[in-house]
């Protein structure tokens, strides 16, 4: 029986280290965790993109659960997500604010008129110094803000059917539920 | 001769190293090394393969404006690495610190290390014990042994 112990010992040893290659085979190497979570959200005030003398502050998006999405109009990936937005938006299960992120006003007004606007206001971050307050690293992200002003979740990537109603849509549900 | 060859061609790799990183005016020479040093050691998240030094990113290019600016408004290293990480989480860090979350990322090469010559350890122990066992045999013992495996039909060579 001894004889097999040292092979099975380095059988046991390739096992697990295949088990965590495996593992992070499934693993999505640009999801990183941001340390955000469950903490204050970053106080912001900027112009809107709509009206450059309205402003949109963290104020204004943590009256009721909502949902802090930033995009820019040379974002590929965001045109991929905007017809969800935007139907998000007419079900009106939650507000959608918007970070416009190193844009130009003029392209991020055309993407608005053309595509639709699902937002109920979107902040303009020109230089995105917003978006660094908040980790912004790959657009689209989209966080989940409660009504205390504390990011819940935050998503990286473009939002897809599946991730809203797994995800999302449950935990916006449950906030929602929660009183205070 | 050797040595002047050498600089110059260490020299070289410098200023093709320097290319990506945008100049930027510094009062103290002290600061602009920490600001190199700086950015050698955050990741861009970007290309997370790259430091904010190596990368085109625009990102990478926004930290490091925000790394310049934060040096020359007299902030500490500490304090602008304490405000990456409250950003971007441990990730900007290529050293990363040591914590419950980090201690197999840290030790986990040097455990396969350790079990590897354990295994070696045990493996060459078990076979010179083998070996002198053989020599112990007195000549009768081998002979017998070599009568046994004669009659089973095996090699007697070990």
């Amino acid at each position: 029986m001894a004889r097999y112990l040292v092979p099975l010992g380095i059988l046991g040893i390739f096992l697990i280290v295949m088990a965590f290659l495996f593992i992070g085979l499934g693993l999505n190497p640009r999801e990183v965790p941001s340390p955000l979570i469950d903490k204050g959200a970053p106080e912001f005030i900027l112009p809107t993109v709509k009206n450059p003398r309205k402003t949109l502050s963290l104020a204004d998006l943590s009256n009721e659960v909502s949902l802090f999405n930033v995009w820019a109009s040379w974002c590929v990936s965001c045109r991929q997500e905007h017809p969800l937005l935007v139907e998000l938006a007419r079900q009106g299960l939650v507000p959608i604010y918007g970070l416009n992120y190193k844009d130009a006003r003029q392209d991020a007004l055309r993407w608005l008129n053309t595509l639709g606007d699902p937002y109920t206001a979107s902040a303009f971050d020109q230089d995105g110094r917003v978006g660094i307050d908040w980790g912004v690293y790959g657009v689209p992200e989209t966080f989940v803000v409660d009504r205390r002003g504390i990011i819940r979740y935050k998503h990286t990537g473009p939002i897809s059917v599946s991730d809203w109603k797994n995800t999302l849509l449950p935990m916006i549900r449950q906030l929602q539920a929660k009183k205070g | 001769m050797r040595a002047v060859l050498t600089v110059l061609l260490l020299t070289l790799g410098l200023a093709v190293h320097a290319g990506v990183v945008e100049p930027r005016p510094f009062e103290d020479p002290a600061d602009e090394a920490r600001y190199r040093q700086l950015i050698q050691e955050l990741r861009c998240l970007v290309c997370q393969n790259q430091n904010l030094a190596d990368s085109n990113a625009d990102l990478a290019k926004d930290l490091r404006d925000q790394t310049y600016n934060m040096i020359t408004a007299g902030k500490t290293d500490e304090e602008i690495v304490t405000f990456m990480v409250n950003r971007y989480g441990d990730f900007v860090l290529y050293r990363p610190p040591l914590k419950s979350t980090t201690v197999l990322l840290w030790f986990g090469p040097l455990l396969l290390i350790v079990t590897g010559m354990v295994i070696l350890f045990v493996q060459v122990r078990r076979r010179a014990v083998a070996r002198q066992a053989a020599k112990d045999l007195t000549p009768e013992e081998h002979s017998r042994i070599a009568q046994i495996l004669a009659d089973t039909g095996e090699d007697p060579r070990p």
